[in-house]
């Protein structure tokens, strides 16, 4: 009987000093915040372009740390879907509504058509469009995401979204085509044509 | 006229091509191969036959359900090489299926499965060795003694080898014997010098054709290391550590332990050391790496020639190491340029 | 002379030298071209910006663009004769891609400009030397073309240990430095003096691999004679010593530390070329336009070095040197080694051009296929920056990013060495050259997400603080309603009114703060990412990085004025800012804000259409408004005379012209409003008039500016009447919009009476529309002010007219809007059906309707408009505008939400849908109902 108490009384004693161990640090190591939300929303593209259904990069992240699927954010592709994949430690699922990769695109304002109306204005989520009331306005396209929300509220139909091209610049040279394939592509020039003619 | 878009550089070195080195390396087993077939009889060179041939159908299989371009994939020469190695490793007089098993196994479970050349974490040939062994040690284990080198008459004759590859040799018992190795692992108890005075196996005609075999072997390797096939490293940093513990054990107890020259020359040593540790695929990448990486496997053939249960360690000692390559890779990458220190393990997570 | 030590490095490689080809006849002259071909960017770093216009006559050495940037270049007329283009034209890229390029044809008589060679370049100070360097447009000669004075920058930050200059020349083929050497022996020593004394080195090593003795024996004769103090290193041949990293190591058996200069270290590199370069530009004040260039290959009958002008075809140098056309599979510039292929010899020479290879299928064949990687370690015995290429390839081919920089992919060369010893043919370098874009790729889009980030943060801060400014005003403005209900409405509002100017100023200030705070945190990130590129040695990055920070510098700058102004209301912080662009960006949002306050002012006038205090501010609104705009104006007339004085470029100039035409019509637009408003007022007829002759100013110059064919994407030229066209765009656009609204209302409520008031809206709608109309026609029909009545009659059948195109447009455009949603609506099978039916019938009587009344309209004389009437007309429109605007914005989301609903449950049932329309209904009706309440009580 006395060495049943005894582990009872040993056993309790050790939970007693393991809990305030826990219960200390958890105090001590306290995170502010939720570390997954940021970690997620580091990943999302930041376009804040509501495709996903909520109001910002932000919410979604939010939302997917409450179990929303992962695959909800067009202009990311599925890039971003697998990287979430693996933050999150769950299976990449497909792109929701086919696995089309996203092209990079800007919108632009034909702005001899502008009637400087501030609508789009307004449904910029990052400020990326500069104007005032009766005065044209345009893109700052080094910041535009390429969100689309400025395309719809726009009354003279004058934005289009531009898919940002290739410079020679900006150029890099394309994955070769792996084992077993003629790594040279070969291209026929204008010298061709013009030898035809 | 349509003119090539391609990337730089535009020149190559000629004719140094993948299925060259294979070649190569095939080529440099031939004085081995030879010394063999004159010491041990034709058993050899029929299961090269049977091996080649089982390698060159059961790869075009598995690249024709991969759906990938045959020809092109058969003549890189890989298939071939792990044919050969394994055709030199296998006793001379094992039944044909288990040289088919072997090699099949090799080409498909240690290859292709993991998707083809360049992509096996383990060395082929040696899968397909150790899984035979495993499976059928018997066979695997006996091989054609050397009781007189001069007299022919002992080694079998052609006719005789095709009998028994193929099971219908009744007296192929009266040309096996326990190689050098498995005789002094099975000396029971006797002190070494009374081993190798008593024990057949241990006798100079047996131990001499073994240490032929070997330095047939060690020409055709440092043929490989004069053609920059191979680097210098791993073959002597598995000699040199097989040696050592040799030496070491052997400078303890010499009445129990074998002299590091009856380790280098007997068994599968020098092929080991200069064609199966060297394959790149499956081996460590940097020349440190490569250093550290024989080095374990001459470690591991002593240990397990000395403690383990088989009589030669070589194949499971490469296979072993196979398993750490990564890991001393991650470890062993050379300083590059402009850096202070080599970079070690891998930092994942962009911390650095 | 005694010779310096020589070490050696990791790896390297052996392939064939193919020098002896090329140095078999001497050096030769190709005759003139029929054009020559000049792209801005022939150099790491920002582009050139021209300095010519299409039609410009230039001389042999003129300057035709200039440096845009700290890491840029100047660009000179390599003969004389005329610019006949700047357009895209393929340029010597591996990506075959085409970019901006100067086009000048040669008219032969290769007349040179005056040459004034900087003859004190001892006496005057090193950063006047150095823009003079950057003035004759001198780059490095040897591969990337990074602009040398931006590197003889960079070698002050330490004392120099070794001058090196760089004559190794190991890539196969090429002999261009050889010849270079051998032909300008003086010049070089004197150029490699000239940049001894000006980076102050001491110890001057020439590199030169030991399979060019000419040269080296050469070099040797001349600095015995002039005992001079430079010594030569002859360096064993092995590819790539004529690396910069690798001639370091082989010269001092230092290595630059990873993503550093050589600077860092005290070492500078210099190719033979620049330092000839330099030497001409210094002494002979001749600017870079021509070099020294390898004509090799199988493909060509008579391969040779020839000194080119830049800009030269290369069709026209293979024809020089005999191309046999049938011969020739692959077109490389540069070496065989780290050249690129050229998809046709249209493209022109540029200053990097060291060679032409034109190689045959036997000399250079086409690359067997990919095979596996066997992991052989060939590679890595050949690489020069010891790395492990083959742990590279399998990471690049796997895109495990981080794995492939932690094993130093950004120390990679792309020398190729390691692709010339593969045995399974693997194109390890383009491996690697995906890899990193990839990985340059993914940082900047981490970089540009990061910004949006706070951009969408700082935006959502400060609608949230609006909106709470919102509430605390209205919470103001419903305390003050009580003791107004009881007075006679006067002073509670004047408080109102006196508060609400108050917050606007702030709400300024505070947003120029916020986008301070923004831009400030973004030149620190964008400074640390300088930082970082600069010490990985993204050359391309750093300079785009340096533009970036300069903008952001900028832009804090003229925030921090912004904000300093701000407190002091509007139109204060006038004062001349030095740059042109930020006087104007700041006239701008000065323009902005008080058109912002007066627009409140307006709006608070018309809810209170009696406050004399309100009617004041509104004034001085404007007087504010029309000062702002009076210095715009100003700023417009500087712009005119600008581009005499300062930058002649040519693309801006018809950006600012554009930029002209449209501020110039806003303005008058504007001020036709106001002129609408109150027609009495001569002073805005004046203003009215001079807007006008301003407009039609810079159109014109717009025009003439356009017409030149070198601007490109430059819209047509505007006729002198498409700012009348684009108001009446405008106004076609308001009313369809309203148009729109109506017909919404119309299918969610069928009730008569509602939609009677709205077409009696819509009508009012157009009477303002015409009203403005008929504004914009007054001034130009009647230039003399005269009193109102003559104004506005002679315009009143045009007006008629006009009004009739209009709405029989409009209600073509609804009757065809109705159509289409019916069609949409029986295709999604939905029950609203009849109801669209109706409504589509209802407007096509509408239209008929209005075409007849407006036909008869037209006939019966207009009456003349009523100056006093109009006001109150006007804020009445108003509120009904706004009253509209919110019922649509409902009606819109409502629309929204029901398609949202259908997309989410196609099948579902019709009652479900009628519901929702139900509901939008009634809380449509809510809101008007509150409206309406509202604009009573503001009565």
């Amino acid at each position: 009987m006395m060495t049943v108490l005894l582990a009872i009384g040993i056993l309790v004693a050790l939970a007693l000093v393991f809990g305030a161990i826990l219960g200390y640090a958890n105090v001590r190591f306290h995170v502010e915040g939720d570390p997954i939300v940021d970690q997620i929303d580091a990943i999302l593209p930041q376009t804040q372009c509501g495709q996903c259904g909520h109001p910002g990069c932000r919410p979604y992240a939010e939302a997917i740390s409450n179990g929303e699927a992962i695959n909800r954010c067009p202009p990311g592709g599925q890039a971003t879907v697998q990287a979430l994949a693996d933050l999150l430690d769950v299976e990449a699922i497909p792109l929701d509504g086919g696995a089309e990769e996203p092209v990079q695109r800007v919108a632009v304002i034909r702005e001899d058509e502008c009637i400087g109306c501030t609508k789009c204005i307004q449904a910029c989520p990052i400020d990326a469009i500069l104007g005032a009331a009766k005065q044209m306005h345009t893109v700052i396209s080094d910041e535009c995401t390429g969100c689309d929300l400025c395309v719809e509220p726009c009354p003279v139909n004058c934005i289009d979204m531009v898919e940002v091209g290739v410079t020679s610049r900006t150029w890099s040279w394309e994955k070769p085509q792996g084992v077993g394939v003629q790594s040279a592509q070969i291209i026929a020039t204008d010298r061709q044509t013009e030898a035809a003619q | 006229m349509a003119l090539l878009r391609i990337t730089s550089p535009h020149t190559h070195r000629a004719g140094q091509r993948t299925s060259w080195v294979m070649q190569m390396v095939i080529l440099a087993t031939v004085p081995g191969l030879l010394v063999q077939t004159w010491l041990f009889g034709y058993g050899t060179l029929i299961n090269l036959v049977i091996a080649c041939i089982t390698a060159l159908i059961s790869e075009a299989f598995i690249l024709k359900l991969r759906n990938r371009p045959i020809g092109f994939f058969l003549k890189d020469y890989s298939a071939l090489l792990t044919a050969v190695l394994l055709a030199l490793a296998l006793p001379p007089t094992v039944p044909w299926w288990l040289t088919v098993t072997a090699v099949a196994f090799s080409v498909i479970f240690a290859k292709q499965v993991y998707g083809g050349l360049g992509n096996n974490p383990f060395n082929p040939a040696m899968v397909g060795y150790a899984i035979c062994l495993v499976s059928f040690p018997v066979p695997m284990t006996q091989w054609i003694g050397a009781s007189d080198l001069i007299s022919a008459g002992a080694t079998p004759s052609f006719s005789d080898s095709l009998a028994a590859i193929f099971g219908t040799l009744p007296t192929v018992d009266s040309y096996t014997m326990a190689t050098p190795l498995d005789a002094f692992k099975h000396k029971d108890g006797l002190m070494a010098s009374e081993a190798f005075a008593s024990i057949a196996g241990l006798q100079g005609p047996n131990l001499s054709s073994w240490m032929y075999v070997n330095l047939a072997y060690l020409v055709g390797g440092l043929a490989l290391i004069a053609l920059r096939i191979i680097t210098w490293h791993t073959p002597v940093a598995m000699l040199t550590a097989l040696a050592v513990m040799s030496g070491v054990f052997y400078a303890i107890d010499p009445s129990n332990a074998a002299s590091p020259l009856f380790h280098l020359t007997s068994g599968a040593a020098m092929l080991g050391a200069f064609f199966i540790a060297t394959d790149p695929v499956s081996s460590c990448t940097s020349n440190r790496g490569k250093l550290v990486y024989g080095a374990g496997i001459g470690i591991l053939v002593y240990v397990i020639r000395s403690w383990g249960g088989y009589p030669d360690g070589v194949a499971f000692g490469v296979l072993l190491m196979n398993f750490a390559a990564p890991l001393i890779d991650y470890y062993t990458q050379p300083r590059a340029y402009g850096h202070e220190k080599a970079k070690k393990g891998l930092t994942i997570g962009g911390e650095k | 002379m005694q010779t310096p030590p020589v070490y050696s490095f990791h790896g390297g490689i052996h392939p064939p030298e193919n020098k002896t080809q090329s140095l078999q006849l001497p050096l030769g002259h190709p005759s003139l071209p029929r054009e020559l071909i000049l792209p801005l960017g022939q150099h790491i770093g920002q582009a050139s910006r021209p300095l010519v216009e299409v039609g410009t006559k230039v001389k042999k050495g003129e300057a035709v663009a200039m440096n845009n940037g700290f890491l840029s270049s100047f660009l000179h007329a390599p003969t004389s004769g005329t610019i006949s283009a700047i357009e895209t034209r393929p340029i010597a890229h591996p990506s075959g891609l085409s970019d901006l390029c100067i086009i000048l044809t040669p008219d032969g008589a290769d007349e040179w400009i005056e040459l004034e060679p900087l003859a004190n370049w001892k006496d005057i100070s090193k950063t006047d030397v150095l823009a003079f360097l950057s003035e004759k447009g001198i780059i490095g000669m040897g591969g990337a073309g990074f602009p040398t004075q931006v590197k003889l920058q960079g070698a002050h930050k330490h004392t120099l240990s070794h001058f090196i200059i760089n004559a190794a020349e190991c890539e196969p083929y090429i002999t261009a430095d050889d010849m270079l050497i051998r032909e300008k022996t003086l010049e070089l020593v004197l150029g490699i003096e000239i940049l001894q004394h000006i980076v102050e080195a001491d110890n001057v090593v020439i590199g030169i691999e030991d399979n060019k003795p000419t040269a080296i024996a050469a070099l040797q004769q001349l600095l015995r004679e002039r005992q001079s103090s430079i010594q030569v290193a002859v360096v064993p041949t092995k590819y790539p010593s004529g690396g910069e990293k690798q001639l370091i190591k082989l010269l001092t058996d230092k290595e630059v530390p990873s993503g550093q200069y050589p600077a860092d270290i005290g070492i500078l590199c210099q190719n033979v070329g620049t330092c000839i370069a330099v030497y001409e530009a210094i002494q002979q004040g001749r600017p870079l336009i021509s070099r020294f260039t390898t004509l090799t290959g199988d493909a060509l009958k008579a391969p040779q070095n020839v000194e080119v002008l830049l800009g030269t075809p290369i069709d026209h140098l293979l024809a020089y040197a005999d191309l046999q056309e049938n011969k020739l599979s692959r077109l490389v510039m540069g070496g065989p080694m780290m050249g690129f292929t050229l998809d046709s010899g249209n493209v022109p020479v540029v200053k990097t051009t060291n060679c032409v290879l034109a190689a045959t299928k036997k000399e250079l064949p086409a690359p067997y296929p990919e095979q596996a990687c066997i992991r052989c370690g060939m590679c890595e015995q050949a690489c020069p920056a010891s790395l492990l290429p083959q742990q590279l390839l399998w990471f690049s081919k796997s895109q495990e990013l981080e794995k492939a920089e932690h094993y130093n992919l950004f120390d990679c060369i792309e020398c190729g060495a390691c692709s010339y010893v593969c045995p399974s043919s693997i194109p390890l370098v383009q491996y690697y050259r995906h890899t990193k874009a990839e990985i340059r790729d993914t940082r900047e889009a981490a970089v540009k997400s990061d910004i949006a980030k706070q951009r969408f943060e700082a935006r959502k801060a400060r609608h949230e603080a609006e909106a709470a400014e919102k509430e605390a005003k209205r919470l103001a403005r419903q305390g003050a309603a009580k003791p107004a209900a009881k007075k006679p409405a006067k002073p509670a509002p004047e408080k109102a009114d006196t508060a609400a100017p108050a917050p606007a100023v702030d709400e300024a200030a505070k947003k120029a703060k916020v986008d301070l705070a923004i831009a400030k945190a973004k030149l620190k990130k964008l400074e640390k990412a300088l930082l970082e590129a600069q010490e990985k040695e993204h050359t391309e990055e750093i300079s785009a990085l340096q533009t970036q920070v300069d903008e952001a510098k900028k832009d804090i700058v003229e925030l921090e004025k912004l904000v300093a102004s701000a407190p002091a209301a509007a139109p204060v912080a006038k004062t001349a800012a030095p740059a042109l662009s930020d006087e104007a960006k700041k006239a701008k949002v000065d323009v902005a804000l008080a058109s912002t306050k007066l627009k409140k002012a307006e709006k608070q006038l018309a809810e209170d259409p009696d406050n004399q205090e309100l009617k004041d501010k509104v004034a001085g609104f404007t007087a504010d408004l029309k000062a702002a705009q009076e210095t715009f104006d100003k700023l417009g007339g500087d712009v005119k005379t600008a581009p005499a004085t300062a930058k002649p470029v040519l693309s801006d100039e018809a950006k600012k012209a554009k930029v002209d035409v449209a501020l110039a019509s806003t303005k008058l637009k504007k001020a036709q409003k106001q002129l609408a408003e109150d027609p009495d007022n001569a002073e805005i007829k004046a203003k009215v008039a001079g807007f006008e002759k301003d407009l039609k100013e810079a159109e014109a110059r717009f025009a003439k500016l356009d017409s030149a064919p070198t601007v490109q994407a430059a819209p047509a030229a505007k006729p002198a009447m498409s700012d009348e066209y684009k108001k009446a765009k405008v106004d076609v656009a308001l009313a369809s919009t309203k148009l729109k609204k109506l017909q919404k209302q119309l299918a969610e409520d069928e009730q008569n009476s509602e939609l009677q008031g709205k077409v009696v809206e819509f009508e009012k709608a157009l009477k303002d529309a015409e009203a403005r109309l008929a504004a914009l026609e007054a001034p130009t029909a009647a230039s003399t002010p005269s009193d109102s009545s003559t104004v506005v009659t002679p315009a009143v059948d045009e007006e008629a007219l006009r009004k009739l195109k209009i709405d029989s447009a409009i209600a073509k455009a609804a009757v065809k809007k109705a159509e289409k949603a019916l069609a949409k609506a029986i295709e999604l099978g939905s029950e609203d059906k009849d109801s669209l039916e109706q409504q589509v019938n209802k407007a096509k009587a509408r239209a008929e309707e209005l075409e007849q009344a407006l036909q008869n309209g037209g006939q019966a004389t207009t009456k003349p408009a009523e100056s006093s009437d109009n006001g109150a007309d006007d804020a009445e429109f108003k509120e009904r505008l706004k009253k509209q605007k919110v019922a649509a914005a409902l009606a819109k989301a409502q629309v929204n939400k029901l398609k949202r609903q259908l997309d989410a449950d196609p099948s579902s049932e019709c009652l479900q849908q009628a519901l929702a329309v139900a509901e939008q209904k009634q809380q449509e009706e809510e809101a008007k109902l509150e409206q309406l309440t509202n604009t009573q009580e503001n009565r």
